[in-house]
């Protein structure tokens, strides 16, 4: 060890002593570090193989994946497939395509997401900044809703819309989607909004803004690291929803997921496995654009929302 | 009636009652403080003046008003926060001119107010920053502004300074002072910081378990403690609280008080109707400062009495010593000059000085008139 030997400090003590290793708390040594990205590789492989493979047998003609080997690469490249899930594919009896249904489950998500958020974030204000007798009793039979297995509210819920009159209906799966997102939404913003100071709130009062008033000028434009938490998470519940779309929308009414399972289970003709796989990532493309553009915000908002609460 | 009148005025959590009838009055123009250590109800009492608590019994009244039930935005008040409660999301501009927006001030008057205040405080070239961006003292001085602009009857100040650190606070605390004296409006300033008390107020109102322990100007809190909470909350040190036993002698009384070895020191009373309390106990509260070598004792002063004991120790403080000598079972601190000659372990000539004295009955704990 010449460093240590030239160190001008180091006593007859430390120069006696073995020599040290050169593992510490932040130098691990090579090996183990080799070690570990090679496991880490490997899991990220075995994640990545099965989009690999729904990826390049969607690229390829039926022929090639009925008569040769799913783990190839095409040998001719084609669109068809996606040009066929999208806009030609049989759909149940319809040749509509997953078109459709792909905008009908925009027309079912984003306005449930939007109103389940906004007032998750009134709840969360009320909860934390206008508090009552009650108020957490309250709260935790909200929390009921993040917990409860939705199989058990079919038949009162397909009840409810019947008598709403929204039964089969797009907005019949917002108002669905919003009740039971509600306890989910009103957790993320209860939790953020209690390490919220409560002073600033009796500022805005003395100044003279109203309930609404706070809420949209003093809460809202601090919410969002915990409104993208909230976003993402009902966006991509909301959008991969199977159980209350084949419920509650059956036909054309019908959202994404529950179209792309009629594709696949289409009894006629030939199963066409090049176009359902085109199919499946049609259908999973705007969850992972959601992931891919506010993930950074959702890691931090859920480490934001847990620090109190 | 003052300006402000808080008048028998209680506050109870369910069944547990917090305030205990208070009655305070300010003037208008005066600098009212509510002293207290933690706890003592001086934070709630302020919330209940500015409308962010229910009064649970009794008046407040603004300016005649009684506000009771007014809604805290139209009680005519400003508040200064602790933690400055300043909004994140606005700048400093928007942070001062928000209440201003709120009651519906056209946008060329706010930014006339604007200027002016940020010229008063200095902070014209932090109007378009973020509080994020700013420093402690700098937040604190944006504080201020939100409640200047609105150009309030009563400033609340709830703790202001305590998040400061000390030479800025002191500093600040010079700069309310001076603005109080320019502006000549009512403040009502919470603090638990017995020096701020002494050195702002105008009047003073010490609080402890939710009671009113006394209200009255610095001078006679100081000077005439009403209590021996009083006596032992305010000053630094704190008053020296030595038990003795009333003599009188030729007529006059005269505290006995025993050292560490059992021997009486007597010292002349300067009061007369302590005579009265020949025989019994008492507990006598002279202030450090009162108690000096013979050469620093107040000249002014018609009963300076000597006492001979022992020092056990001495902290020399630059400005002034502190000499501590034990006395009725616990450390009397003397303040002397800073050349005082005194030396642990001897026996040294104190001065005590028996005008300034002061005498509580120990079982009340209510000073002797």
């Amino acid at each position: 060890m010449s460093t240590l030997s030239q160190n001008p400090l180091a006593g007859p003590a430390l120069r006696a002593a073995p020599v040290p290793s050169q593992e510490t708390a932040v130098r691990t040594g090579r090996v183990t570090r080799v070690f570990i990205y090679l496991v880490l590789l490997l899991f990220a492989l075995f994640y990545l193989l099965p989009f690999f493979i729904m990826l390049i047998n969607s690229v390829k003609p039926l022929g090639e994946i009925t008569g040769g080997n799913m783990m190839a690469l095409p040998r001719e490249w084609t669109v068809e497939p996606w040009m066929a899930a999208w806009s030609t594919a049989q759909i149940g009896v319809q040749p509509t395509g997953l078109r459709p249904y792909f905008i009908n489950s925009i027309l079912m998500v984003v306005p449930a997401v939007a109103i389940s958020t906004l007032l998750g974030a009134l709840n969360g204000y009320i909860l934390t900044k206008w508090r009552f007798r009650g108020d957490t009793i309250l709260f935790g039979l909200m929390l009921f809703a993040c917990f409860i297995p939705f199989q058990i509210v079919l038949i009162p819920m397909a009840r409810t819309l019947g008598i709403l009159g929204l039964a089969g209906t797009t907005w019949g799966l917002v108002l669905v989607h919003v009740v039971y997102g509600l306890g989910f939404t009103t957790l993320y913003f209860r939790n953020y909004y209690a390490a919220f100071p409560t002073e600033l709130v009796r500022a805005a009062q003395i100044d003279g803004a109203g309930f609404f008033r706070i809420f949209w000028r003093i809460m809202l434009p601090v919410s969002g690291p915990i409104a993208v938490v909230s976003i993402i998470w009902q966006f991509t519940n909301i959008w991969n929803d199977f159980l209350f779309g084949a419920s509650f929308a059956a036909g054309s009414g019908a959202p994404v997921t529950v179209a792309l399972n009629n594709l696949v289970n289409s009894s006629t003709g030939v199963r066409e496995y090049n176009v359902h796989f085109a199919g499946a990532i049609l259908a999973a493309l705007p969850t992972l654009l959601v992931y891919i553009v506010a993930g950074r915000y959702f890691v931090r908002g859920l480490m934001a929302g847990s620090v109190k609460g | 009636m003052g300006f402000l009148d808080i008048r028998n005025v209680t506050k109870s959590y369910g069944s547990v009652e917090v305030l205990h009838r208070v009655d305070l009055e300010a003037e208008e123009g005066e600098f009212l403080v509510l002293v207290g250590p933690s706890g003592c109800g001086k934070s709630t009492l302020l919330n209940m003046i500015a409308g962010l608590e229910s009064i649970t019994s009794g008046e407040i009244a603004i300016a005649g008003q009684v506000v009771n039930h007014v809604h805290p935005s139209k009680r005519n008040i400003a508040m200064v926060f602790q933690s400055y409660a300043l909004y994140p999301n606005m700048t400093v501009a928007g942070n001062i001119t928000f209440g201003l927006e709120m009651h519906g001030v056209p946008r060329p008057e706010r930014e006339r107010a604007l200027r002016d205040v940020a010229r008063l405080l200095q902070i014209e070239h932090l109007l378009d920053r973020k509080p994020s961006q700013l420093s402690g003292g700098q937040r604190q001085r944006v504080a201020m502004g939100r409640a200047l602009v609105r150009d309030p009857a009563v400033f609340l100040f709830d703790e202001p300074l305590s998040n400061l650190d000390a030479k800025l606070r002191v500093d600040m605390r010079t700069e309310i002072k001076k603005l109080h004296q320019r502006l000549g409006r009512t403040i009502v300033y919470v603090t638990h910081d017995q020096i701020e008390a002494m050195t702002l107020s105008t009047r003073i109102a010490v609080m402890n378990a939710g009671h009113v322990q006394q209200f009255g100007t610095p001078k006679e809190i100081y000077d005439r403690p009403a209590n021996l909470f009083v006596a032992g909350f305010m000053g630094s040190p704190s008053m020296n609280l030595i038990p003795a036993t009333v003599a009188v002698e030729d007529g006059t009384p005269v505290a006995l008080i025993r050292d560490e070895g059992g021997e009486a020191h007597r010292l002349r009373l300067s009061q007369p109707s302590l005579a009265a309390w020949a025989g019994r106990e008492i507990v006598l509260g002279i202030r450090p400062e009162a108690i000096t070598d013979p050469d620093g004792a107040d000249r002014q002063s018609r009963n300076i009495q000597p006492l001979r004991a022992r020092v056990s120790v001495i902290e020399p403080a630059g400005s002034d010593t502190f000499v501590a000598t034990p006395l009725g079972g616990r450390e009397v601190i003397a303040r002397m000059r800073a050349d005082a000659t005194a030396r642990p372990g001897e026996v040294f000539d104190f001065a005590v000085n028996m005008d300034k004295a002061v005498a509580f009955d120990p079982v009340t704990e209510a000073r002797i008139p």
